[in-house]
C-alpha cells in the first residue's frame, strides 16, 4: 500500500518548492548592502561580547528524556486501541497492567524531583 | 497508477495550499481585527475596504526587505529551518478528508481527500513532530542568545504536550478501531435519538478539553506563547530572521492552527459531517469557529510562567490523560 503514499509525496515536493522560491525571492527581491552592526546576533543594543552557543540548564535534557520514555509508551497506546473492541476484557487487563507499570515509573519521577521546574 | 491519478494528485495539492496561504493571510487580519475589537479599537482598516488588503500589504513590504544573515549563523541550517517549519505545516493537511468520497466535480469522479493513510493519525502525529526541528534549528543556528532560550524553551514545551496531545487521540482511536481520519470521520455518521449528532466529543470530552489545551501549546499560541514571549525574548527563536525568511516562521505558525483547528473537527466534532447538508463547508465552518477560539484566548489570558506551563503539562495533563484511557476503556467494556 506504499502507492497511497503518493499524493503525500506530491504535496511535500510543492510544499518543498514554495518554500525554496520564497527563500529565493528573498535573496533577489530585497536591499543590498550593510550598515554597521547590521550582521551582528540582536541583543537590545548591548554589543554581543561572545557566542551564543554555550552551556544551557540540564534540566532540558532531564525532559527530552522523560519525553522518550512516555512517547515510547504512547506508541504502544496505538495498536492496543484500534484492536482494544475485539480484545475486550483481556485488553482491559493487560492494559491496566501496562499503566500501572507505567504509573510506577510516573511517581518514581515525580518523587525525585524530575517534574519539578525550579 | 496513471498520468491522469498525478495530474489529480498535483491539483488537490495546489489547492490545499492555496487554500492554506489564503486561511494564514486572512487569519493574521481575523486576529488583528477581533483583538482590535476585544480592546475597544478598530484593528487595521486603512488598506482596502475595511482593512481587507492588509494582508497583501503586509506581504508585499516582507518581500522587500533585506535578507540579513547575521554574523556566525551555521548558514544551511540557518536557512533550511524556516523551510522546515513551513513543509511539515503544509504537509500535515495532507491526510484530512474535506468531504465525502466519490463526488462529481465538474463531469469527473473524484474524493474530497488528497491521501488516505491507514496510519493517518500517526502521520499527523510525526509531522508536528517533524515541525519542532524547525524551530529548534532555527534557535540553534541563529548564534543569538534569544533565539537560543526561545528554540529550547520551545523544544522542551512542544515535546511535553505533545505526549498529552498523542495521549488524548487514543480514546477516540478505541471507539473507531483505525487510525485512518476517513474511518474516524464515518465513524461518527447518524445521530442518537434522531437529532444529536454522534460527535465524538459528546462521548470524549475530556480528551477534547486535552486535545484543545495541548493544541494551543503545540502552536505555541497565548497563553503558551513563551517561546516567542516579546518581552523577555525579544522574538524567540525567529529573532534574527528578517523579511520573507521570518514570513515563512510566521506561515507555518498560523498553518499549524488551522491544522490543529481541522484536526479537533475532524477527531471530534464529526469532520466535514453535520446536520442539513455535509461535505466543506461544515469543516470551514468549524475550522473558523476553533479560529475564533484561538484569538479570545490570546485577547483574554495572560501568558504562564515557564515553571507553571512544565508543571501543568507533565502533573496535570498527562495524568488525566492517562485517566481518560482508562475511562474510556472500562466505558467501552461494560457498555460493550
Amino acid at each position: 500500500m506504499l502507492s497511497s503514499y503518493v499524493p503525500v509525496l506530491v504535496l511535500f515536493l510543492l510544499a518543498a518548492g514554495l518554500a525554496a522560491l520564497i527563500l529565493g525571492l528573498a535573496q533577489i527581491m530585497g536591499p543590498r548592502g550593510l550598515n554597521a552592526g547590521a550582521e551582528d546576533p540582536y541583543e537590545s543594543g548591548i554589543v554581543p561580547t561572545e557566542p551564543a552557543r554555550k552551556r544551557f540548564p540540564v534540566r532540558f535534557a532531564l525532559v527530552a528524556m522523560l519525553f522518550l520514555v512516555f512517547d515510547i509508551e504512547a506508541v504502544f497506546f496505538y495498536p492496543w486501541a484500534v484492536v482494544f473492541k475485539r480484545l475486550g476484557v483481556f485488553g482491559l487487563v493487560e492494559m491496566f497492567l501496562f499503566i500501572g507499570i507505567l504509573l510506577v515509573g510516573y511517581i518514581y519521577a515525580y518523587k525525585k524531583g524530575a517534574l519539578n521546574w525550579e | 497508477m496513471t498520468a491522469g491519478d498525478i495530474v489529480e494528485y498535483v491539483v488537490k495539492s495546489a489547492i490545499i495550499i492555496v487554500f492554506l496561504l489564503t486561511a494564514f493571510a486572512y487569519m493574521t487580519l481575523y486576529e488583528r481585527k477581533l483583538v482590535g475589537r476585544v480592546q475597544v479599537r478598530h484593528g487595521p482598516n486603512r488598506v482596502g475596504p475595511g482593512g481587507l488588503l492588509q494582508p497583501v500589504a503586509d506581504g508585499v513590504k516582507l518581500l522587500f526587505k533585506q535578507a540579513i544573515t547575521p554574523r556566525g549563523v551555521d548558514f544551511p541550517l540557518y536557512i533550511l529551518a524556516p523551510a522546515i517549519s513551513v513543509v511539515a505545516a503544509l504537509v500535515t493537511f495532507a491526510v484530512i478528508p474535506v468531504g465525502p468520497g466519490g463526488v462529481n466535480l465538474f463531469g469527473y469522479r473524484t474524493d474530497l481527500w488528497l491521501a488516505d493513510l491507514d496510519v493517518g493519525v500517526l502521520f499527523v502525529l510525526a509531522m508536528s513532530s517533524l515541525g519542532v526541528y524547525g524551530i529548534v534549528l532555527a534557535g540553534y543556528a541563529s548564534n543569538s542568545k534569544y533565539s537560543l532560550l526561545g528554540g529550547l524553551r520551545a523544544s522542551a514545551q512542544l515535546i511535553s504536550y505533545e505526549l498529552s496531545l498523542g495521549l488524548s487521540l487514543v480514546g477516540v482511536l478505541m471507539l473507531t478501531g483505525s487510525l485512518s481520519l476517513n474511518d474516524i470521520v464515518n465513524g461518527q455518521g447518524g445521530t442518537w435519538l434522531g437529532f444529536i449528532p454522534r460527535w465524538y466529543i459528546l462521548v470524549q470530552p475530556l480528551a477534547f478539553i486535552i486535545y484543545a489545551i495541548s493544541g494551543v501549546a503545540e502552536t505555541n499560541r497565548a497563553p503558551f506563547d513563551l517561546v516567542e514571549a516579546e518581552q523577555e525574548l525579544v522574538g524567540g527563536y525567529h529573532t534574527e530572521y528578517t523579511g520573507l525568511r521570518f514570513a515563512l516562521f510566521f506561515m507555518a505558525e498560523y498553518i499549524n492552527m488551522v491544522t490543529i483547528s481541522a484536526l479537533a473537527a475532524t477527531l471530534f466534532l464529526g469532520g466535514w459531517r453535520g446536520p442539513f447538508f455535509g461535505g466543506p463547508w461544515w469543516l470551514l465552518l468549524k475550522i473558523a469557529l476553533l479560529l475564533t477560539g484561538y484569538v479570545l484566548l490570546r485577547a483574554t489570558l495572560p501568558r504562564l510562567r515557564y515553571d507553571q506551563l512544565m508543571h501543568f503539562g507533565w502533573r496535570v495533563l498527562l495524568p488525566l490523560s492517562l485517566l481518560n484511557i482508562v475511562i474510556t476503556a472500562i466505558g467501552i467494556v461494560l457498555l460493550g
